[in-house]
């Protein structure tokens, strides 16, 4: 659906995903074929139920696709099975979640360090870099609060930071403004655009929210687990910003 | 990864201190309980271990137990003095009298008459078992000494006067209280009195046989198992070392008493409460963490490591609950002896209870991760977008 080649941080083809078997059987996902470039902030859009939390689970290697080919970061997943696909996951992939997914028991810091720690970092230099990075999303003067004692939009910039930490080099973020208001919303799309989009990074963000549509470098809008349509916004924030 | 397990474990206060608690319960009822059945067994032997100088007791053939008694004719003893390999042997008497005190109340007493002209088998001083008077003062006319616990339990708040002895009767006869000793608690909890052989004979109603025990020493070279077979296979009275008589004793209670079943039914009461409770809440706590250790394996943790940050949680919980637990069942020992000083504790704590608790703890904080274990490893990762 878009131009493909070696420019391309997700490469899917023919892709498939189903569930279930026989009369239960439900197709989430048919006959996708869908190249995302590095540098880009792609929307993917589309009503419930249409494929896209699937498809973001298989290009992050959550799910295994049912047939087809799955290029990631120039890694083919498809054939990418157990321990390889986690510590792949671990290395390369960053996640940011509807609700947060923080730890409770873990301040903003601590939360943010998580991905290096489970890279085998050293907790105190783990810890340094985290702060250093949730200084940089603007919660300097948070680092030891916990998550209950945090705003939507702060928990979802611990989140964002905890999931650059690790510099990913493919960021994957389920509705990250669904459970904030529209001012939050706005914050936290800006802060992706500003710390997660980077020349060598990809960034996918599933979102049913109309009202980011213009931090888009490209929008992939899904119907049914198909493609509908691939768009370029002629004016984003980015163009201008 | 670690310490972000001990993080999540101990975030919520109120659900890691359910936790403990059901360990700490467990391990408390199970070692608690175990420590009774254990001193209560160890109770039974009382005589055996206090009653000390021979090599072996000689007594009837069909004698089960330290307290059933089957008396012997006198013959007995010359029979086994005559065996070879035997240097000494002398007569005991262990028995039951009935003690008439100074109010007029009557107390049944363990009474055991030891040898005349050596008193081998009295409480020796040289073992500090003798808390008042001396151990001759047995030779004198109508001397007992009696056991501290029973003293206690007699007249209690009352101190040893030895310008004014206690006198008790038993069988119209006088009895001087001319000493206190230290004895280990008995499984009857009647009070000990100690006199010589031809005295107690006086404090019981008269038998044709009053012969109950014969102590004897091996002569050097003979080892005291091979002269309890020899004495046996010559004069066909059982005989037993110490160790094998108190092994003896502890069977008959585990065989022919409902003891152990009931200790035994608290005991594993205790494991599966604990289980249960442990399991429970440990499950729950998992399955609350669900959505974040999804989270974890999402983020590049692996099964292994998942598994491994359980355990730890368990080993945690299992550690410091196991600690409560034994240290409670401890104390409750520790407080029991102190403040129920009228009476024998039946209490016994070796090291073999804590290694036997540590080990059910162990299977109930495995048992609890291994439950908890399975939905996170069955936990399909994409559950962090749903």
């Amino acid at each position: 659906m878009t131009a493909s080649g070696p420019n391309s941080a997700v490469a899917l083809r023919k892709l498939f995903k189903e569930f279930g078997t026989g009369d239960a059987k439900i197709t989430a996902l048919a006959d996708v074929d869908l190249d995302l470039p590095y540098g880009e902030l792609v929307l993917l859009v589309g009503p419930s139920g249409c494929g896209k939390t699937t498809l973001i689970s298989i290009v992050a290697g959550l799910l295994d696709a049912t047939r087809g080919e799955v290029d990631v970061l120039g890694e083919n997943l498809t054939k990418m099975r157990g321990g390889r696909k986690v510590r792949f996951r671990g290395t390369n992939i960053g996640f940011v979640f509807q609700q947060y997914n923080l730890l409770p028991a873990l301040t903003a810091v601590e939360n943010a360090c998580v991905p290096l720690l489970i890279a085998g970092w050293n907790r105190s230099k783990a810890v340094a870099k985290a702060a250093a990075l949730l200084t940089e999303v603007g919660l300097g003067s948070r680092l030891h609060s916990y998550p209950n004692q945090l705003s939507g939009g702060q928990q979802q910039r611990v989140a964002i930071a905890r999931s650059l930490v690790h510099e990913p080099r493919l960021l994957v973020c389920d509705e990250p403004t669904a459970a904030l208001d529209a001012a939050s919303g706005r914050v936290v799309m800006e802060l992706i655009r500003k710390v997660a989009v980077q020349p060598d990074r990809a960034v996918i963000v599933v979102t049913h929210d109309s009202r980011v549509y213009d931090f888009g470098d490209r929008i992939v809008q899904m119907a049914d687990g198909r493609i509908e349509s691939v768009e370029i916004p002629k004016v984003n924030l980015v163009s201008s910003d | 990864m670690n310490w972000v397990a001990f993080k999540m474990l101990t975030g919520d206060k109120t659900k890691y201190f359910g936790i403990v608690f059901g360990v700490s319960f467990a391990a408390l009822l199970m070692a608690q309980q175990s420590a009774i059945f254990c001193g209560l067994m160890r109770n039974t032997t009382s005589q055996i271990r206090d009653i000390q100088g021979g090599d072996l007791w000689v007594m009837d053939r069909n004698v089960q137990f330290v307290d059933d008694t089957k008396p012997m004719s006198e013959n007995a003893l010359y029979r086994v003095r005559g065996v070879e390999g035997v240097r000494w042997a002398v007569r005991l008497y262990k028995g039951m009298g009935r003690a008439r005190l100074g109010d007029g109340n009557f107390q049944q007493v363990i009474l055991i008459g030891v040898d005349d002209a050596t008193l081998t088998g009295a409480p020796a001083m040289e073992q500090d078992r003798l808390v008042h008077g001396r151990l001759e003062d047995l030779r004198q006319p109508d001397a007992v000494i009696m056991d501290e616990f029973g003293w206690r339990y007699l007249w209690p708040g009352q101190a040893f006067d030895p310008n004014n002895l206690k006198t008790i009767e038993m069988n119209d006869k006088r009895a001087r209280v001319v000493g206190l000793a230290k004895c280990n608690p008995t499984f009857q909890t009647f009070p000990i009195l100690y006199c010589t052989y031809s005295q107690a004979v006086k404090y019981v109603p008269q038998e044709r046989k009053t012969l109950t025990f014969i102590l004897a020493k091996a002569n050097d070279g003979v080892t005291p198992e091979a002269l309890c077979d020899r004495i046996h296979s010559q004069t066909g009275f059982r005989a037993l070392t110490d160790e094998q008589f108190f092994w003896a004793t502890i069977g008959y209670y585990l065989k022919r008493t409902g003891i152990p079943i009931n200790f035994g039914i608290t005991v594993a009461l205790g494991f599966f409460v604990g289980c249960a409770i442990a399991g429970q809440t440990f499950y729950l706590f998992t399955i609350e963490n669900l959505k974040q250790f999804g989270s974890l394996k999402a983020m590049g943790v692996s099964n292994i490591r998942l598994m491994q940050m359980i355990m730890l949680q368990a080993l945690v919980v299992g550690t410091i609950g196991y600690g409560i637990g034994i240290g409670g069942a401890a104390l409750f020992g520790y407080v029991f002896e102190r403040i129920v000083t009228n009476a024998p504790p039946a209490f016994y704590f070796p090291w073999q209870i804590m290694a036997i608790t540590a080990v059910a703890v162990f299977v109930i904080i495995t048992i609890a991760a291994t439950v908890s274990m399975r939905r996170v490893l069955f936990l399909e990762p994409a559950v962090v977008f749903r």
